[in-house]
């Protein structure tokens, strides 16, 4: 079923809470169930050998966040596909989040409800209007427990603020403000005020015929709040800061690496385009993706990054065909896990690839039913280039480049990541002490 | 697919070029994929990166922007399939969703020969109506 491809993946910032979107504008949201834990030392030693259950997640929560629209002016239709979730940090009971289609931006309240009124003196237990002739006595409603609920609504919904297709939504460090990204603008918003927005990036040009490059992805520093990066198409990344003006067309810093001129092919401008930009937690890094790579960029230099890591450069010779099915034009994703030292991404035939950017080791994993009972452990996968293919490997011709990892996401604090294949939420765990 | 097909250099590749791809290869893959695509296209343009397919992926699904046929269109950096979706007003977009739903009605083939009114419907003679909840199939 098409609308079950999920489209995007995010924990929150405990972790506790898991959010997934999809193609037909649904969120699902899981829960980390609260772990096992021994209730005093009694347990422990009636139980020596019990092993303690980490949380599973289970699902919490699920919801129609958007639904297919036509804009009539245009005549063209809006999907409801869910692009990107962001959830905002906690403030209070109820969680909240940001979730976007192309063109409309949502905050959604989750709370939960686990009481209700009851006793009411004008109505009765199932809502209808009593005879105010027959009600003799006053009374106080009162409240009493009910089986829990958890209730997700709209609060605000930030609409007509793009042309374009949004492609990114970042949450700033200020709580207060995001942005929302298209092909060509960057939108700054107050969570409060949904009749209008700042733009503070524009690379629209006045004529269309010398448009060279789009936006692909933007973020917001993670302590910072005046500063953000965006990527383009043709393999760049531009840092602003908004204190140096209102519109931020002109970049603080600019990211490229150059490129050797005697390796220019068809496919240059293509395999470079990034898609997508991740700040580190430490925000001193920046990770981008491209169609072959993974790069590192510390904010201190801007000729080159300081890592590259391939993902899957066997697929340099198969560039024609991978043009011809569209599937060099897929947007995979990358994430860091908590304390930046392994970054993640997804590949094809449900291979996503794991860099320890210490050791330099790098391990290729498979996201599949048969291959994954639960608590079974996770084999090391390897592609053969050429030559004799040994028994457990995968020739490149093999590959099956319709089970894309796109949307991959890595708990905050824990080793738990998330990998979403095609219309498959895989969680995989990593137990090394 | 079948307008990728038809666009395929019927010409064979000459002993001579076969040789020249893979000396090639042995260089950069990369600059053999491109003589390959080449010689399957060969329209196609110098320069992919070029603002007509940009514009293209931008106005996607826009009615009115003509579209090439896919022989013909070099794909962007971006991607810009030719052939989108395209609706005249809102009505053919809502006569288009309508059939989409109704996939399940039976064709109109053997069956405009019946005269209406014969059969009384029973409720399994009715399509199956879209469910008011749709619910993910994480959350079943």
């Amino acid at each position: 079923v098409v609308a079950d491809i999920i489209s995007t993946v995010e924990f929150n910032h405990t972790g506790e809470l898991l959010a997934t979107g999809d193609k037909g504008g649904r969120v699902v949201i899981f829960q980390r169930e609260q772990e096992v834990s021994g209730e005093g030392w009694r347990v422990l030693q009636l139980s020596k050998n019990q092993v303690h259950r980490r949380g599973e997640y289970n699902v919490y929560s699920t919801f129609q966040s958007h639904e297919p629209e036509f804009d009539y002016l245009k005549s063209l239709e809006i999907e409801e596909k869910i692009n990107k979730i962001r959830w905002l940090p906690q403030q209070n009971a109820a969680y909240f989040l940001l979730s976007t289609n192309d063109k409309t931006v949502k905050l959604w309240k989750v709370s939960e409800r686990d009481k209700r009124p009851e006793g009411y003196n004008l109505k009765d237990e199932e809502g209808r209007l009593r005879d105010p002739a027959t009600i003799t006595t006053l009374r106080v409603p009162v409240l009493r427990p009910m089986d829990l609920m958890v209730e997700a609504t709209p609060r605000r919904v930030f609409a007509n603020a793009h042309t374009y297709h949004i492609n990114s939504i970042s949450v700033n460090s200020d709580y207060e403000t995001y942005m929302s990204a298209d092909d060509l603008r960057i939108n700054l918003w107050n969570f409060e005020i949904t009749n209008q927005s700042f733009n503070i990036v524009d690379i629209k040009p006045a004529n269309m015929e010398e448009l060279t490059e789009v936006i692909t992805a933007a973020e917001f520093h993670p302590h910072h709040c005046n500063t953000f990066v965006y990527s383009s198409s043709k393999g760049t990344i531009r840092l602003c800061d908004m204190r140096a003006s209102a519109l931020c067309d002109r970049h603080t810093k600019f990211f490229e690496e150059p490129e050797d001129p005697s390796n220019r092919s068809f496919f240059s401008e293509i395999i470079s385009s990034i898609s997508d930009v991740k700040f580190s937690h430490s925000g001193r890094y920046i990770m981008t993706r491209d169609y072959l790579t993974v790069k590192v960029w510390d904010l201190n230099m801007e000729n080159r990054p300081i890592e590259t890591y391939q993902v899957h450069d066997y697929l340099r010779s198969k560039l024609c065909s991978l043009y011809e099915n569209d599937c060099i034009f897929d947007k995979f994703e990358c994430v860091w896990n908590g304390s930046d030292s392994v970054i993640m991404t997804g590949s094809y035939n449900n291979f996503f690839r794991m860099f320890d950017r210490n050791t330099k080791r790098d391990v290729t994993l498979e996201a599949s039913r048969e291959n994954s009972k639960p608590r079974a452990i996770l084999k090391p996968r390897k592609v053969c280039v050429g030559g004799k293919r040994r028994k457990d490997e995968i020739s490149v011709d093999s590959l099956d480049f319709s089970k894309k990892i796109l949307h991959t996401a890595w708990h905050p604090s824990e080793n738990i990541i998330a990998v979403a294949a095609t219309n498959n939420l895989y969680i995989f765990q990593d137990k090394v002490n | 697919m079948s307008q990728k097909q038809e666009e395929e250099n019927p010409a064979e590749e000459t002993g001579e070029e076969k040789q020249d791809t893979q000396e090639k290869e042995g260089i950069l893959p990369e600059r053999a994929e491109e003589a390959k695509l080449k010689a399957k296209y060969p329209s196609l343009g110098q320069k992919p990166g070029g603002s007509d397919f940009l514009m293209k992926r931008l106005q996607k699904g826009v009615w009115g922007i003509i579209s090439y046929p896919l022989s013909l269109e070099p794909k962007g950096v971006l991607g810009m399939k030719s052939v989108e979706q395209k609706y005249f007003d809102s009505g053919d977009y809502n006569m288009a969703k309508a059939k989409m739903k109704n996939k399940q009605l039976p064709s109109a083939g053997p069956d405009k020969n019946l005269v209406t009114g014969d059969h009384i419907p029973t409720p399994q003679d009715l399509p199956q109506r879209k469910s008011s909840l749709v619910t993910s199939k994480l959350a079943g």
